[in-house]
């Protein structure tokens, strides 16, 4: 491709330089000299691990300048392992570099392509295997196989089933029901509204039977965050507003995007932060997205109090909680 | 002869009368190796991988992938008497009872971010010197294919302690699988046994992460030596390297010597870290809940442009006819990674379809004598550091006394804005640094020496380079762009105006340079 300029040319690969050490007999021994230290040293090494493992403390904390107070065990069986191993490299490398040959060697290369003597014999002895087997009149075998072939991939797809059960209804569902008492997590007690202040936060599950399991499943989708706000702050129409009770409103703590804990709450400016990816939800205003990627507001729980003055759910969740899926009918 | 020769000799022949391997040998033992730093990259890559064999195997021995409920009764006091999953407990095991197990875990999390480190930056030394072009296509498809793989291996592998963190993020992705339209929550639920998180996940990823992915890389990082092997290592430009020869130093001993002992440096310094630097203090995250987090919660670095992209999406989901389609996941968590990703794959075949080149090529290109090259991957990369700026923005604003809001909007807006302004500059610096070597061929070094002339007038001294260096300042070939005529020789209309006119117009731009210095050009000077 180049056009007729005439290029520069090439004064080809340069005539070697010797080293020291291929020249003087001292400068070699010294050479070697180095390497064995560097060998030695991983040596030294290897000892300061096995004295650190068997002999140093678990419970020894030592300071040491720039890392702070650290674990002693630690530090000087990472160190005796790391010294051990470097310097077995720089030992290798500082013999290869001093004392092993360092005149550049050139080999030639070959195209990648093939002779075109053994790509035709290729194409020969192929097209002769295929005439063989006679590929090309059998089509019923061919067809046959064809079907068998496309059919097996079906049996370790179909194996794979029982991988879990199908979704069914259970994305929609919390076990948050009408009546259902607010529990402390941790903690597992009923609250009333007046172990709330004013701009307290606490986190609720629904209170299971005594002696009952709550599974990470259950939790998943069932843990709810409450905020108590004067009554008037709230900007809610009369349907939403029924849903608090004496300024305490609740909301799914799972996130409407991709279900991490919307767990940072802004006292000063009543906003909820998803701390993964940064949606912030106005509680003034049941939850609305005002900032951030997630699309829809956190659903909110209804919440009234029953005969003994605990914090129940009046029904349960409205909508499914957590991030969309194809099936969710969020209109 | 000596007793060791005669044993030596001995065992050889015993070996070569089943093997009949030294003829193979012969011609191996004095296959040559160029020498270069940057070829060390992917021998980084290598090693750390051989590392995070050893240090996993050892985690295995004590390393429970269960998500079975145990309450902690460990040595760590601040968790005892905790809830929390066997994975979890024995992590903590490892972490404080087995003596050395702490470094292990992390020698194998170091090892991990450094593989991912390693693999990325010997990809963009092999993009921008263009070494994936003829005949290396194939394992440039291997290479992001590794890539690839060791993002989800890496992925996989931090998730499997199950602390808050590391559950926060399979959260992330189950909602990003869950978000697949019609079969997202099939494979879901699948995947997971039930509903997030259940009890089969952790134990079902151990297998991924310990057999199933780290057999399918070793399978295809053989293939990728293999190939290296077979086709001989690439060389940088330079006095007596031509596209016919290799020039470098025999595999035994020198190459050999090498690279056994860079091994064992990646190694040592791996550990070093791992003795001195504390990485994922799973004891401080606690055991993962779904209903807790922590604020500030970042993926490894090789995950965080992905988080990043999800974190600037707008809030986008299409509601209709009963169903929910989140763009706020797919575009960011799918659709733009899979253009990054493909992309990048085909790219070798996308700059031969507009440089019309079909010839092999041995000799790396100097990053600035293929300008739009260069400035292509300097687009790629500003757009992927955007995004990974914005995976921590939480951490920056923080640090930088910024609002979150800040954060997003630059990101939202950089990441259209600045890889085109990328383009644009890089292209001109390559085409200022063709000039400046172009004036360094012609005119010289300069020395700094000042000289008055007896006119009164101050000049000062050049000297000129030598011989290799100009072969190397001028070795390149200058493209030459595609004309693909509209009309064929009867004057007929060819088919595909328009696409033969789209790969002139960007053959031309693939080929604008600053002619190079010329034999003519250093004689007609000499005459001045």
């Amino acid at each position: 491709m180049s056009s007729e300029v005439e290029v520069i040319k090439d004064p080809g690969v340069p005539a070697h330089i010797h080293r020291q050490a291929d020249l003087d007999p001292k400068a070699e021994k010294k050479a070697e000299r180095q390497v064995a230290i560097l060998f030695a040293l991983s040596a030294l090494g290897t000892i300061l691990f096995i004295y650190s493992y068997i002999w140093i403390s678990e419970d020894l904390f030592i300071y040491f300048p720039v890392l702070g107070t650290t674990n002693a065990k630690q530090l000087f069986l990472g160190l005796g392992l790391a010294l051990s191993l470097f310097f077995i490299g720089a030992g290798a490398i500082h013999w290869a570099k001093t004392l092993m040959p360092d005149e550049e060697v050139i080999a030639m290369r070959h195209e990648m392509r093939s002779e075109d003597e053994d790509r035709r014999e290729l194409v020969k002895t192929a097209k002769q295997g295929a005439a063989a087997a006679a590929l090309g009149r059998r089509s019923l075998i061919k067809r046959s196989l064809g079907l068998s072939l496309g059919l097996i991939g079906l049996s370790p797809l179909l194996l794979l089933r029982d991988l879990g059960p199908l979704p069914g209804k259970d994305l929609e569902k919390t076990s948050w029901k009408s009546g259902t008492r607010l529990v402390t997590d941790p903690g597992d007690r009923p609250i009333k509204p007046s172990d709330l202040e004013v701009g307290a936060v606490a986190q609720v599950l629904p209170a299971i039977a005594e002696g009952g399991h709550r599974a990470l499943s259950d939790i998943g989708k069932d843990a709810v965050l409450l905020i108590r706000l004067r009554p008037e702050e709230f900007q809610l129409d009369a349907e939403r507003l029924g849903m608090t009770y004496q300024g305490i409103i609740a909301f799914s703590k799972i996130c409407s995007h991709m279900g991490c804990a919307v767990a940072l709450y802004e006292q000063q400016t009543k906003h909820l932060l998803c701390p993964c990816h940064q949606s912030t939800f106005d509680v003034t205003r049941a939850a609305k997205v005002i900032f951030g990627p997630a699309a829809r507001p956190l659903p909110q729980l209804a919440i009234t109090v029953d005969s003994e003055g605990y914090l129940i759910a009046q029904k349960p969740f409205s909508e499914p909680v957590g991030p969309s899926y194809w099936e969710r009918n969020s209109q | 002869m000596t007793a060791r020769e005669r044993i030596t000799g001995s065992v050889a022949n015993y070996v070569d009368e089943r093997t009949g391997a030294a003829a193979w040998m012969k011609k191996n033992l004095n296959k040559v190796f160029p020498d270069h730093w940057s070829f060390l990259l992917g021998e980084i890559a290598l090693y750390s991988f051989i590392i995070l064999l050893l240090s996993g195997t050892f985690l295995t021995f004590w390393f429970d992938p269960s998500q079975r409920e145990v309450i902690y009764d460990g040595d760590y006091q601040p968790l005892s008497g905790l809830k929390m999953s066997a994975a979890y407990a024995s992590t903590l095991h490892i972490s404080f009872e087995v003596r050395g197990g702490l470094l292990m875990r992390q020698i194998h999390h170091w090892a991990a971010l450094l593989f991912m480190v390693a693999i990325v930056v010997h990809l963009l030394r092999v993009y921008f010197t263009g070494a994936f072009r003829k005949p290396r296509e194939f394992n440039w498809i291997i290479g992001v294919g590794l890539l690839t793989l060791g993002i989800v291996e890496g992925f996989l592998g931090y998730s499997l302690p199950d602390d808050l963190l590391s559950g926060t993020g399979i959260r992330i992705a189950e909602a990003i699988i869950q978000a697949l339209p019609v079969v997202g929550s099939y494979i879901a639920f699948f995947a997971f046994g039930g509903a997030f998180p259940g009890e089969v996940f952790i134990p079902r990823i151990f297998t991924v992460h310990v057999l199933l992915l780290p057999g399918i890389f070793l399978a295809l990082i053989t293939v990728h030596l293999m190939l290296v092997w077979y086709q001989k290592h690439t060389q940088y430009p330079g006095p007596g390297r031509t596209e016919k020869n290799v020039v470098g130093y025999p595999l035994f001993p020198v190459y050999m010597a090498k690279a056994g002992g860079f091994f064992f440096i990646v190694f040592g310094v791996i550990a070093f870290l791992s003795a001195v630097a504390s990485i994922n203090p799973i004891w401080l995250y606690g055991p993962y809940t779904p209903g807790q987090i922590s604020a500030g919660s970042q993926p490894d670095w090789y995950m965080g442009w992905l988080d990043g992209l999800v974190r600037m999406a707008p809030p986008l989901e299409t509601h209709a006819f009963g169903h929910t389609i989140s763009w706020n996941i797919l575009i960011p968590g799918l659709i733009l990674p899979g253009i990054m990703f493909t992309g990048l794959a085909l790219y070798p075949f996308i700059e031969a379809w507009i440089s019309g080149d079909k010839r092999e090529h041995h000799i790396l290109d100097r990053p600035r004598n293929v300008p739009n090259r260069t400035a292509l991957g300097a687009m790629a990369l500003t757009f992927t550091i955007v995004a990974l700026l914005n995976g921590g923005n939480d951490i920056i604003a923080t640090t930088f006394n910024l609002t979150i809001n800040q954060m997003m909007w630059f990101s939202r807006i950089g990441i259209l804005v600045l890889p085109p302004i990328a383009f644009v500059v890089t292209k001109r610096l390559c085409l200022s640094l063709q000039r400046a070597d172009r004036d360094l061929v012609l005119h010289g070094r300069e020395t700094g020496t000042l000289v008055r002339m007896p006119s009164g007038e101050f000049v000062e001294i050049h000297e000129p380079i030598s011989a290799e260096k100009a072969w190397t300042l001028t070795q390149h070939e200058q493209p030459v762009p595609l004309e693909l005529p509209a009309t064929d020789a009867r004057g007929l209309k060819r088919p595909g105006a328009i696409k033969n006119k789209l790969r002139n117009r960007m053959s031309r731009a693939h080929a604008v340079a600053v002619p190079k210095v010329s034999a003519q050009d250093l004689k007609e000077i000499e005459h001045h």
